[in-house]
């Protein structure tokens, strides 16, 4: 037997009590039903859906920003479902110190928002890219961080806009006060500009939120959970932090 | 919501068009590609001259594209049963049993006139026309796959279409969210003037909740949803009825522009109300749009349609019956609705934001009937426009003899070897057919959590499928998908090459450990009007028939895509065959190419003939295409090679396998190890009649290149006295930090590298 014949190695992590996760649907949202399937085989916890035409938030611990192309991702990616009437609770929810991890497209829509800095550009070699990354954690003190600098994490990504780009004084802030989440770097965890696959400043693939409760990171940690299914399950530590990041 | 028909015989009729013998009329005859005696019969089913918008109609109902009128006699000879069999060929696509109640439906279809005028929005329709193939049968789409051919890379078109067929196909898929997975690509001078974009999907289906296109009920209401109607498109199905001349690269106004994230919506949107048992028929509007779902809705049904064209949402002002009925704008659907459950399907698509809009009603006349702005612009029977549609058994006329006999080529190319040097040929075939990486790298091949292996490694794409409609026994269960067809084989022997077409995708499979359930064939060829084509054409029929018997496996879906010609110049018979294998447990299944050092094994036939008659070999040293034998099948051997590796497999002793395909045992086995930038070392001296550097290069079928668990390797081993018809040879190794070495020949490992890698970089 070779190696991928190992079954999809036991999460880590159990959380106890009943947890209340909510996942954002908009239109041209299309990883939804990856992470709800990920959460439910992997952590026994059914995610509710909530509607992108919804103005009020159910009861929730924390918020899911699938991937995808909300609204077609046309002006810009993530641009108009910054504007749909969810996001408006979605800040309200944030502002109270709500926990939110933004994947990919949810990434996009967490800068179109301002609920993170920044923003996500097309790639430099201007054609969409789907391939494993190699990610080392940045420096900070987010369970994101501590939890990720255990190794150097390999999870796929898939996106024609996720370039992350920010101005210098940004920049200097988020390195200051340690919201670098991922960058991109080599198996050995170098960060280096062959490693870094559509040329974000700092090699940035994912940043946290000051208070740490926010989350928007590029590649997708939903497809990564099952050694079958490419080679890694580095997509169940994000997770693992993500269920952290509020209990 | 009711609508009721006004009195027809109040509505105005459009004046007849002017059939006086002139110019005008046979421009207005050519245009629509209809001949005198099929112009005559369109008079005598409506008893009367047709009007403009009749004429376009029968034109498009009647093109090669839509009525099959050149192919049909063929087809039915082509097996289509089997015990899995749900669905066969007739329907929007094909559905097989794969395990309890699970069953995949899927569909080949072609794109290739729209890809080759605007690539992006040709190649991008395509995907999107067989998503909804798929999924208005209730299937939710798992997986595409496309197969590409384009003309030779220095052809000054052939980068622009590459670059922007693969984009095309990329932003659709990867926007709709459904993985691109498999698929081919080659490059043959045949294609310089008509590239090929062949589109699959394959979706996963309820045994017990298919559902077919029918327009039933009499009373039941005709609704329109989806994107408005512009005029893109127009006469869309005709032009792919036609041959091109080399300035139609310039008609885009009849290529189609594809909106992929109207489709995400459409796609959840279809699924939602058939779950809900909200409509009684649906159909894609793709080909000739409106007025082929139409008839072919009320066809099955054996009613009648009539249709009020005011009602449908329209993007531009001023559209005419004709211009509404023949659009082939995307992303729309026609449902059949009981009026009953009008509101609550309001408000099913409210939610997915897509109009949706009454445009007509079923009736009991047999009759499709439109009216728009006052006028009864078309009143015509149904049955008839199918029935008498024109089928033809046009002449056929067997080719030539190819110009050298089989040795002669073989030694031909032995000496051209020879005159070149192994070293060089290797690195133009690592070049011609290497990593295919840069353009999977733009296909989302990840996306559902099921993709085990997409076909960058150059195998059959896996899927896992974890589906709770499969047999509970069978928890790592899994899909094969292929796509294949050697072209260069079907323009030296257009049986042989179609039987190798079915037998690779079969081999494929069986290298990954599966075994073949079903297929589906797109089957693109010239001009049938020639008779050298027609006979290809019928004997690739016959090739697919033996194939698909000896290997029992059933063609359940196609499509055939004929008048591939521009100026005159005919494509190489390209019978593309996409299939489905089961695999009962994907955590067994193996590798195409190792991550580390392995020793590699041949499994082969005991009397292994090699060829160069098709072979990339001989299209890279210039001698004529038209030479030369193509590879012998012994299906014995190639049945008894197959049950074996899945015998290996089963027993978890096979790590890697992949067919020799393409360039020889060489060539497949340098590409297996420079995937992980390895070396190799190789030696056919202990295969039977090989050993010489041609024997490297030359093409053979039912070969399989494998490596062992090491544990396993030597039951393997044991297991192979048992063969009859087939040895299992060690023919050397792959490791990193070696050479690429053969017999007495070597090349450097960074050439290779090099080679192999450069073969699809894009500008």
């Amino acid at each position: 037997m070779n190696s991928l014949s190992v079954a999809s190695s036991t999460p880590k992590f159990s959380p106890s009590g009943k947890l209340r996760i909510g996942l954002v649907q908009f239109p041209g949202s299309n990883c939804d039903q990856d992470c709800f399937d990920a959460m439910a085989r992997h952590f026994a916890i059914k995610v509710a859906p909530v509607w992108h035409t919804d103005t009020a938030l159910p009861p929730l611990d924390a918020v899911i920003l699938p991937g995808g192309f909300s609204y077609g991702d046309y002006l810009r990616s993530g641009a108009l479902a910054a504007h749909s009437p969810i996001m408006a609770a979605v800040k309200a929810f944030v502002g109270k110190g709500g926990a939110v991890i933004g994947i990919c497209n949810g990434f996009q829509i967490l800068t179109e928002s301002h609920l993170l800095p920044g923003a996500l550009l097309r790639n430099a070699s201007r054609r969409f890219i789907c391939e494993f990354v190699h990610l080392a954690a940045g420096a900070g003190e987010s369970v994101y961080q501590k939890t990720l600098a255990a190794k150097v994490s390999q999870l796929p990504i898939a996106h024609g806009e996720g370039r992350f780009f920010i101005d210098g004084e940004g920049l200097k802030r988020l390195q200051g006060q340690g919201q670098v989440a991922l960058r991109y770097a080599t198996h050995t965890g170098q960060i280096s500009p062959q490693a870094n696959p559509n040329g974000a400043i700092d090699h940035i693939a994912g940043i946290v939120s000051a208070n740490g409760r926010v989350f928007g990171l590029m590649p997708h940690p939903e497809r990564a959970t099952d050694l079958l299914l490419g080679g890694s399950v580095d997509g169940l530590a994000v997770f693992e932090a993500f269920l952290s990041s509020f209990t | 919501m009711q609508m009721i028909p006004p009195a027809l015989g109040t509505l105005a009729r459009p004046a007849p068009i002017d059939e006086t013998p002139g110019p005008a009329f046979e421009q207005l005859q050519r245009k629509h590609k209809l001949t005198t005696a099929e112009y005559a019969r369109v008079k005598s089913i409506l008893g009367r001259v047709p009007t403009l918008a009749e004429l376009g109609v029968f034109s498009a109902m009647w093109s090669e594209h839509c009525s099959y009128k050149s192919s049909r006699v063929h087809l039915k000879r082509l097996p289509t049963e089997g015990p899995d069999v749900v669905v066969g060929p007739g329907e929007n696509a094909g559905v097989v049993r794969l395990s309890g109640k699970l069953c995949l439906a899927f569909k080949m279809e072609s794109h290739n006139h729209p890809s080759y005028i605007e690539p992006y929005q040709g190649a991008a329709t395509g995907v999107g026309g067989i998503l909804r193939d798929v999924f208005c049968m209730g299937a939710r789409p798992i997986a595409n796959l496309n197969a590409l051919r384009f003309g030779l890379r220095s052809h000054e078109r052939t980068p622009f279409l590459l670059e922007n067929a693969v984009k095309g196909i990329g932003d659709y898929g990867n926007c709709i969210g459904v993985p691109t997975v498999g698929g081919n690509v080659s490059f043959d001078q045949s294609y310089n003037g008509n590239c090929l974009v062949n589109a699959m999907t394959v979706g996963v289906i309820h045994e017990d909740h298919i559902f077919k296109g029918y327009a039933t009920g009499q009373g039941n209401i005709v609704v329109y949803l989806g994107s408005a109607t512009g005029r893109d498109g127009i006469h869309g199905a005709s032009m792919a009825s036609g041959s091109f001349a080399s300035q139609d690269a310039n008609s885009r106004s009849t290529v189609q522009v594809g909106d992929p994230f109207t489709e995400k919506l459409l796609l959840e949107a279809t699924l939602d109300v058939l779950d809900k048992g909200l409509v009684i028929g649906l159909q894609d509007m793709g080909a000739a749009g409106l007025t082929s779902s139409a008839f072919e809705m009320a066809g099955r049904a054996g009613n009648g349609l009539y249709l009020d064209l005011d009602q449908v949402p329209v993007r531009t002002t001023a559209m005419s019956a004709y211009e509404l009925l023949l659009s082939e704008s995307q992303e729309r659907m026609l449902m059949v609705v009981e009026p009953g459950k009008w509101s609550e399907l309001q408000s099913v698509l409210a939610k997915w934001q897509l109009a949706c809009t009454v445009i007509g009603v079923v009736t009991d006349t047999g009759r499709v009937q439109i009216q728009h702005q006052g006028r009864l612009e078309v009143d015509v029977p149904v049955d008839p426009m199918t029935e008498l549609a024109p089928k033809y058994n046009r002449p056929m006329q067997p080719r030539s003899a190819p110009e050298l006999s089989g040795p002669a080529l073989n030694q031909a190319a032995t000496a051209a070897i020879a005159a070149k040097g192994g070293a060089s040929l290797l690195l133009d075939l690592l070049h011609d057919t290497g990593d295919k990486l840069p353009l999977y790298r733009q296909y989302d091949r990840h996306i559902g959590r099921k993709t085990v292996h997409a076909s960058e490694s150059q195998g059959g794409a896996v899927l896992w499928l974890r589906s709770e409609w499969a047999d509970p026994s069978e928890p790592y269960l899994g899909v094969v998908m292929t796509a294949s067809c050697n072209e260069r084989y079907n323009r030296l022997d257009a049986t042989l090459g179609a039987a190798h077409a079915v037998l690779k995708s079969a081999r494929m499979i069986a290298a990954c450990g599966g075994v073949p359930i079903a297929a589906t064939d797109c089957l693109n060829y010239g001009n049938p009007e020639d008779p050298e084509v027609m006979d290809d054409f019928s004997r690739g029929i016959d090739g697919i028939g033996l194939a698909c018997r000896e290997l029992n496996v059933p063609i359940v879906s196609g499509n055939v895509s004929l008048y591939n010609e521009t100026d005159g110049q005919s494509i190489a018979p390209t019978p593309m065959i996409g299939m489905v294998g089961k695999l009962n447990d994907v955590r067994l299944c193996p590798l195409a190419a190792p991550t580390g050092p392995v020793a590699l094994f041949l499994l082969h036939g005991n009397h292994v003939t090699g060829e160069f008659g098709g072979s990339l070999a001989a299209k890279a040293l210039g001698l004529p295409l038209r030479a030369g034998r193509a590879p012998e099948i012994d299906w014995a051997q190639e049945r008894e090679a197959m049950d074996f590796l899945r015998a290996l497999n089963s027993a978890g002793q096979l790590a890697v396998a992949r067919d020799v395909g393409d360039g020889g045992i060489l060539t497949t086995a340098a590409k297996m190890a420079l995937l992980t930038g390895q070396g190799l070392t190789l030696s056919l001296a202990a295969v039977a009649g090989a050993g010489d550097l041609s024997s490297y290069f030359a093409e053979v079928s039912g070969c399989y290149l494998i490596a062992l668990h090491e544990a396993g390797a030597v039951a393997g081993l044991r297991a192979a006295r048992d063969l009859h018809h087939c040895s299992l040879t060690p023919i050397g190794t792959i490791k990193s930090g070696a050479d690429i070495c053969w017999g007495e020949w070597s090349v450097g490992v960074d050439a290779a590298h090099r080679a192999f890698c450069s073969s699809l970089i894009l500008s």
